[in-house]
């Protein structure tokens, strides 16, 4: 693999509390990554340390190594020209990330020319190509319209185009689908889907939706209370998740238990919240585990390699193995 | 048995740019015990539907009865009394409960507005209810911020319960919360209604939930209702192409990459199309559709679509 992005044992600190505790991952070129976990996950502090956009009193550690340069190493002025240049952002909210006061054209050009040498016309011309790329009709007429004159789902085409302008290496994704109605959302997703192939660029989703993941993931990264828990290609991990959090997330999703009715009987619920987490010793789960040993509580579990594309955070995984080989069977 | 009716309702807002038919004509029942879902992307009038039913809008035209009584024509007092019958619980539970108030003085509030019993005894019906939905028997002198997300979301249903209401509107009222956290609440939900027989309108974009939650589901589209069905019925045999549409674009994992199912946006609600109103987005759609409203058409038991072209 060639390994476009080289996460290591990257840590976000504030204070005394650790919302991300030595997360490691990587992403090739044109590949999708998605890093699943619920709200308290560090999903969106690990994707802002990318970006190098933590606040200045963020403690970090590890390595973020981004075609070999450690992105935590550099400073101010060297990230600037790599943010927005070789790694972009989306947001959830693009009527907030966009600026109501500029048209969408001058809010592309201010990218293209922060980053490249054009002159006021090439800009211009490459923001009417780059609304073009990310279909939105008649892209001459509308790159002097602004925001509001727009709706949601052409926004974040907007957000995306701005993103892209400079052809970045990397594109991170936050929650950029959220906000938006199922039948937008899947055509943003697409679009997505057809950029990273058509750029060459490596795209980090970060999402809570499984069903997005488990539609256009390669691989799949399940946070909880900022670790790894669990990685692997999106059918096995599907198929067979072995962390307990990852079995219990997916019992209780409603979505992928196509014809499942409330007469039927109760959702599996994973009991307790993410805050049960904090000021816990060894396994974060441990409170809401279902199969949790007294040994849990000693030491936090080490990802293990289960097989060449799959890594789990779990002591008990042959156990485990066996428990959502029984479950996909009885389903 | 029929426990509320809706008759040609329509909410319209006056706005600068031409009045807004938030919702428009729109008729429906809910049966005693039913869960019926409206479900359909934001702008569509859901909300705004949900909202007409208790009176937090005023509806422009159209008749709601409750058990009989007219909601759209009351006032005052009236008015006062058929609301503790018809509850909401809201989206937000960060937004819906006030930030400075005990969750004592939250719960109790509607039993006092409604002059129901003295301070001990809507004290003990609050403790109660506090135990009833899942919450540490301490919570009562605690303020919203000491609580999680799905916490949050238990107050805000023990308020909407407090009253004993037969009808609760439900306005997305998991969409803000983690899925570990959404089981949770759904599984709350459905335990209240077989305990206190409750009938819910479930308003939400997320078919999924739909799916689990509701037995009758209406979609809606642009301020109407383009397709009402019994849930496993919706599922199998769509047949209106937007609701065909909505399903398709569930993202579903043995559906690895494939196309959007409609292309295009919602168009404003300040200018509808004419004719059918989908016929802008439906690829079925001809000259008829621009021309003519579709009627509901009968596709069977409990089964009414508008649409020209649906089989």
């Amino acid at each position: 693999m060639t390994g476009l992005l080289d996460v290591r044992d990257f840590s976000v600190g504030f204070g005394s509390a650790q919302p991300v505790k030595g997360v490691s991952f990587t992403a090739a070129a044109g590949e999708m990554l998605a890093v699943v976990g619920e709200s308290g996950s560090g999903k969106s502090l690990t994707a802002l340390g990318l970006m190098g956009l933590l606040p200045r009193h963020a403690k970090t550690a590890g390595e973020i190594l981004f075609d070999g340069r450690d992105l935590l190493k550099l400073r101010e002025r060297e990230m600037r020209s790599i943010r927005g240049h070789d790694i972009a952002m989306i947001f959830q909210e693009p009527m907030t990330s966009l600026n109501p006061v500029l048209t969408i054209g001058n809010q592309i050009v201010e990218v293209l020319r922060i980053h490249e040498k054009l002159s006021g016309k090439q800009a211009r011309q490459r923001a009417i190509d780059l609304l073009d790329l990310v279909s939105i009709p008649e892209a001459a007429k509308r790159i002097d319209d602004y925001p509001h004159q727009l709706s949601g789902g052409m926004r974040q085409r907007v957000m995306i185009a701005i993103a892209v302008a400079c052809n970045p290496r990397l594109l991170i994704a936050d929650e950029a689908t959220t906000a938006l109605d199922v039948t937008i959302q899947a055509q943003v997703l697409q679009l997505l889907d057809r950029l990273r192939s058509q750029l060459n660029m490596a795209v980090i989703l970060i999402t809570h939706d499984l069903g997005i993941v488990a539609q256009w993931a390669d691989r799949v990264v399940v946070m909880y209370a900022g670790r790894k828990i669990e990685q692997g290609l999106p059918d096995a991990l599907f198929e067979t998740p072995y962390h307990p959090y990852t079995q219990g997330l997916l019992a209780a999703s409603p979505r992928l238990k196509a014809d499942y009715h409330y007469r039927d009987g109760p959702l599996t619920e994973i009991r307790g919240s993410i805050v049960s987490a904090t000021g816990e010793q060894g396994c974060s789960f441990r409170p809401r585990c279902p199969v949790a040993r007294a040994a849990c509580g000693q030491s936090v579990p080490a990802l293990v390699a289960v097989s060449a594309s799959r890594e789990v955070a779990c002591p008990y995984v042959p156990v485990l193995a066996e428990r959502a080989h029984v479950a996909s069977v009885g389903r | 048995m029929s426990l509320l009716s809706v008759d040609r309702l329509s909410t319209h807002y006056p706005a600068a740019a031409g009045t807004v038919r938030a919702v428009d004509d729109v008729s429906l029942e809910i049966l005693e015990g039913e869960t019926v879902a409206l479900v359909g992307e934001s702008g569509c009038g859901k909300s705004t539907l949900g909202k007409s039913l208790m009176r937090l809008v005023d509806p422009t035209s159209g008749r709601v009865t409750f058990k009989g009584h007219d909601v759209a024509a009351m006032s005052g007092k009236e008015l006062q009394a058929i609301r503790q019958h018809i509850q909401m619980i809201f989206q937000d539970p960060f937004a819906s409960l006030n930030p400075r108030q005990t969750i004592r003085s939250i719960l109790t509030a509607p039993l006092a507005v409604h002059g129901i019993g003295d301070r001990k005894s809507r004290d003990a019906i609050a403790a109660s209810m506090i135990a009833h939905v899942g919450l540490p028997s301490d919570s009562l002198d605690r303020y919203p911020h000491e609580f999680s997300g799905g916490q949050r979301q238990r107050i805000g249903i023990a308020r909407a319960l407090i009253l004993q209401p037969e009808l609760v509107i439900c306005d997305e009222p998991v969409s803000a919360l983690d899925l570990s956290i959404q089981a949770q609440i759904l599984n709350l939900l459905v335990e209240m209604k077989t305990e206190l027989s409750l009938s819910y309108l479930f308003i939400s974009h997320d078919l999924s939930v739909v799916r689990y939650f509701a037995d009758r589901v209406l979609v809606m589209y642009l301020g109407r209702i383009v397709e009402s069905a019994p849930t496993a019925r919706l599922w199998s045999d769509a047949k209106h192409p937007y609701t065909q549409a909505l399903l398709a674009a569930v993202p579903d994992p043995s559906r690895r990459k494939q196309a959007a199912p409609i292309t295009g946006d919602l168009p404003s609600p300040h200018n509808p199309p004419s004719g059918c109103r989908f016929h802008t987005r439906c690829p079925l759609a001809t000259d008829i559709c621009r021309s003519d409203d579709p009627a509901y058409r009968q596709m069977g038991s409990g089964h009414t679509v508008a649409c020209h072209h649906a089989q």
